[in-house]
């Protein structure tokens, strides 16, 4: 299938998290290089701790401090790291039992191949030299020879200074694919002609085409050029400056319409210029304006021809 | 062998505000889960299956939140599921809650919706650049604008109308202490001089940013039987569903709306919602909603919607008081606000909606939409069992 486009879309939003009484505990605890459980009612230790009992659904506010050495309970081995992971190196998966935990905690064990890790070793923490109360202060586990003797010993939680939130970025990476619909479109725009596909059994004109239509589910294949004149069917003001990098460039007011294209059996939407924005009005027939190198009208204009009757375009607000 | 009655015998919401720091989104709903717990005498034990929903993924960046909330809710051991559907999720969710008891798979659900937009990114998290797309993006406001201008010329309805929906959904959140937004000093002066934002929305007519959850617990006859107060009864519950965008919608008032309206109506025996129905708890994020969705679901004639407002029918102690509680208007954590509408609606024919309980409310509906107004969920409510 020829021209299809293609291109990467990233999807990026750096998420707050409030941690609530016990997560804020733990995180703000290994900052200060302590590690904190939570007891549960039968009188388990769970590391990392959380606010309810798994098994029970009680709540859990019981702190206690475990000791930094602990026992490998399970492990594989990961010979290539990926980017944001904790080591550059190849390292072992672990899920370790803290000395004092009931529980085991999933961290990196830094080792100088698999034949070096086994299930039952013995390990401790190496901290971060820089903490900031995350997971990560926790730098990775390495190999230690020693015994496990530690108790739990219980804890109030209370430290000088607590984190009570966290960032947690969250990013997907997409190659976007519009599809021979809208890449036929997209195409036809880099030569300044709007150009829908018609819904052999409704016979609507879709603009911009999606290769289907939503009402009769049968694919759109015939390719109808519509516009470029249109008229606008309803609109809004925007007063506000939209925190967006996309549209910075757009000042405000200005008026976010939706515009029926002649021929077209719906709206799209676009915004209007060459006009006082409170001069704008249903009816108003306008057209595209192309700039140089755009892939899309840059806006709509008035064509000075008298305003649609209300009749005409009720149907396609 | 006929459905099971449903019975709503428990109710539970935080005090909705801006931002919610000194809890987790665990600790969050699990208040309103142990709320809804206390106010139906049971106990985590009492629960068979878990039903939950939240706004879309991106909005909190939370992808799976049936697998994080599952010990909060108690839910291990149990049947725990997760409903989609937008905006209207609140609503969907507590209708898939409300069919699981009814076809006699579990005896007694669970059911919360949630939604921390502190922590979210609801303004931006659906309108994502999308690559050889137009960045033209006004986020909700700017959607929701140019169909509220659209009605005003279908209709010709005046100006002033979505001011009196504000004020008055305003004045109704003072009386409900869960309420987000209580300004004590509101007048229509104020609402009316608030500066318009996506023109002809105003900042006074347009929904805050929330956090919060609302749970409800639902039973068969038998566990209405035990409950330590009076049930609200499902008499029917109906969703429809539509393409955001096709040729022929009409985004004044959506067909999916009407056909789920009438089938509800039809479930519960409803034949003129005007003078039948007690209360109505709507999903009105921008005020001009009101009259819009009063002829939707069939209150009013089209082109009349705006006349039950103006004249004062929907207020608190009209004959059709619409948003009680202070509406979507007051209170939006988006996630669980359809929730809240069907809750307020249970809430009112059960007689505890305190000081914005509608006088001898018997019927009232519960409505939610969401997405570019193409999923619709409803519920009716009733003080006496179902007789159909």
């Amino acid at each position: 299938m020829p021209d299809v486009l293609s291109a990467p879309l990233v999807v990026e939003f750096p998420f707050t998290r409030s941690l609530g009484p016990v997560q804020s505990a733990f995180l703000t605890g290994l900052r200060e290089r302590t590690v904190l459980g939570v007891r549960t009612g039968d009188g388990k230790v769970l590391v990392p701790p959380v606010e309810y009992d798994p098994v029970t659904a009680e709540e859990l506010r019981e702190l206690t401090e475990v000791a930094t050495t602990g026992t490998v309970t399970a492990w594989a081995w990961n010979p290539a790291p990926r980017r944001d992971q904790p080591l550059a190196t190849p390292f072992g998966w672990v899920l370790v039992k803290l000395d004092g935990a009931d529980t085991a905690l999933l961290h990196v064990l830094d080792a100088p191949g698999p034949e070096a890790v086994n299930t039952g070793m013995r390990v401790r923490i190496r901290w971060a030299p820089q903490r900031t109360g995350a997971i990560t202060d926790i730098a990775c586990f390495e190999p230690y020879d020693g015994e496990a003797t530690a108790e739990s010993t219980p804890h109030s939680g209370e430290f000088a200074d607590p984190i009570t939130g966290i960032v947690t970025p969250a990013r997907l990476d997409y190659t976007y694919t519009p599809g021979r619909a809208q890449s036929a479109y997209l195409n036809a725009l880099a030569e300044q002609r709007i150009v829908g596909e018609r819904c052999l059994s409704c016979r609507k004109v879709y603009v911009p085409p999606r290769g289907a239509c939503p009402t009769c589910g049968v694919a759109t294949a015939e390719q109808v050029e519509v516009g470029p004149r249109g008229t606008v069917t309803t609109y809004c003001i925007v007063n506000i400056k939209a925190k967006n990098a996309m549209n910075d460039a757009i000042e405000v007011p200005y008026v976010y319409a939706h515009i029926a294209l002649d021929g077209a059996g719906l709206a799209l939407h676009g915004r209007i210029g060459g006009i006082p924005y409170d001069q704008v009005r249903m009816g108003l027939r306008v057209e595209p304006v192309w700039t140089e190198g755009g892939r899309h009208p840059d806006h709509y204009r008035p064509t000075g021809e008298p305003d649609a009757a209300y009749d005409a375009y009720k149907e396609l607000l | 062998m006929p459905k099971e009655p449903v019975a709503v015998v428990g109710i539970g919401q935080t005090k909705h505000v801006s931002a919610r720091r000194d809890v987790s989104i665990a600790g969050l709903v699990r208040e309103a889960a142990v709320r809804a717990l206390e106010d139906a005498g049971l106990t985590w034990a009492d629960i068979d299956a878990v039903v939950i929903g939240k706004a879309p993924d991106f909005f909190e960046g939370l992808m799976m939140p049936e697998l994080y909330l599952a010990d909060a809710l108690g839910a291990v051991g149990k049947p725990m599921l997760r409903v989609h559907t937008a905006g209207s999720v609140g609503g969907s969710t507590a209708l898939v809650a409300a069919n699981l008891v009814s076809a006699r798979v579990h005896r007694t659900v669970l059911t919360l919706a949630f939604e921390k937009q502190s922590e979210s990114n609801a303004m931006w998290g659906l309108s994502l650049p999308i690559p050889f797309q137009q960045p033209l993006l006004a986020g909700a406001g700017g959607f929701f604008a140019p169909h509220v201008r659209a009605y005003m010329r279908r209709t010709g309805a005046p100006e002033t109308v979505g001011s009196l929906v504000a004020y008055k959904d305003r004045r109704n959140a003072l009386k409900n202490p869960y309420a987000h937004i209580h300004d004590p000093d509101i007048t229509l002066e104020k609402v009316q001089s608030a500066p318009m934002l996506w023109d002809p929305i105003r900042y006074s007519e347009t929904c805050p940013s929330s956090d919060g959850a609302c749970a409800m617990i639902l039973t068969d006859r038998a566990g209405a039987d035990r409950s330590p107060h009076p049930p609200a009864w499902v008499h029917g519950g109906a969703m429809r569903s539509e393409p955001t965008l096709f040729a022929g919608k009409d985004f004044v008032s959506p067909q999916a709306g009407k056909d789920c309206a009438a089938d509800v109506y039809r479930q519960a025996g409803i034949g003129d919602p005007r003078r039948e129905i007690d209360a109505v708890e709507m999903y009105v994020p921008f005020s001009w909603y009101e009259p819009m969705w009063l002829e939707n679901l069939g209150f009013a004639d089209e082109g009349e919607g705006w006349k039950l407002t103006e004249s004062g029918v929907t207020e608190l102690d009209g004959d059709l008081p619409v948003n009680p509680s202070g509406g979507v208007l007051s209170t939006n954590p988006i996630g669980a606000s359809g929730m809240i509408r069907f809750a307020e609606a249970a809430l009112q024919v059960r007689g505890q909606a305190g000081e914005h309980q509608v006088t001898g409310a018997r019927k009232a509906l519960g409505h939610a939409y969401g997405g570019g107004a193409q999923f619709f969920s409803m519920w009716l409510v009733g003080a006496e069992p179902p007789t159909r």
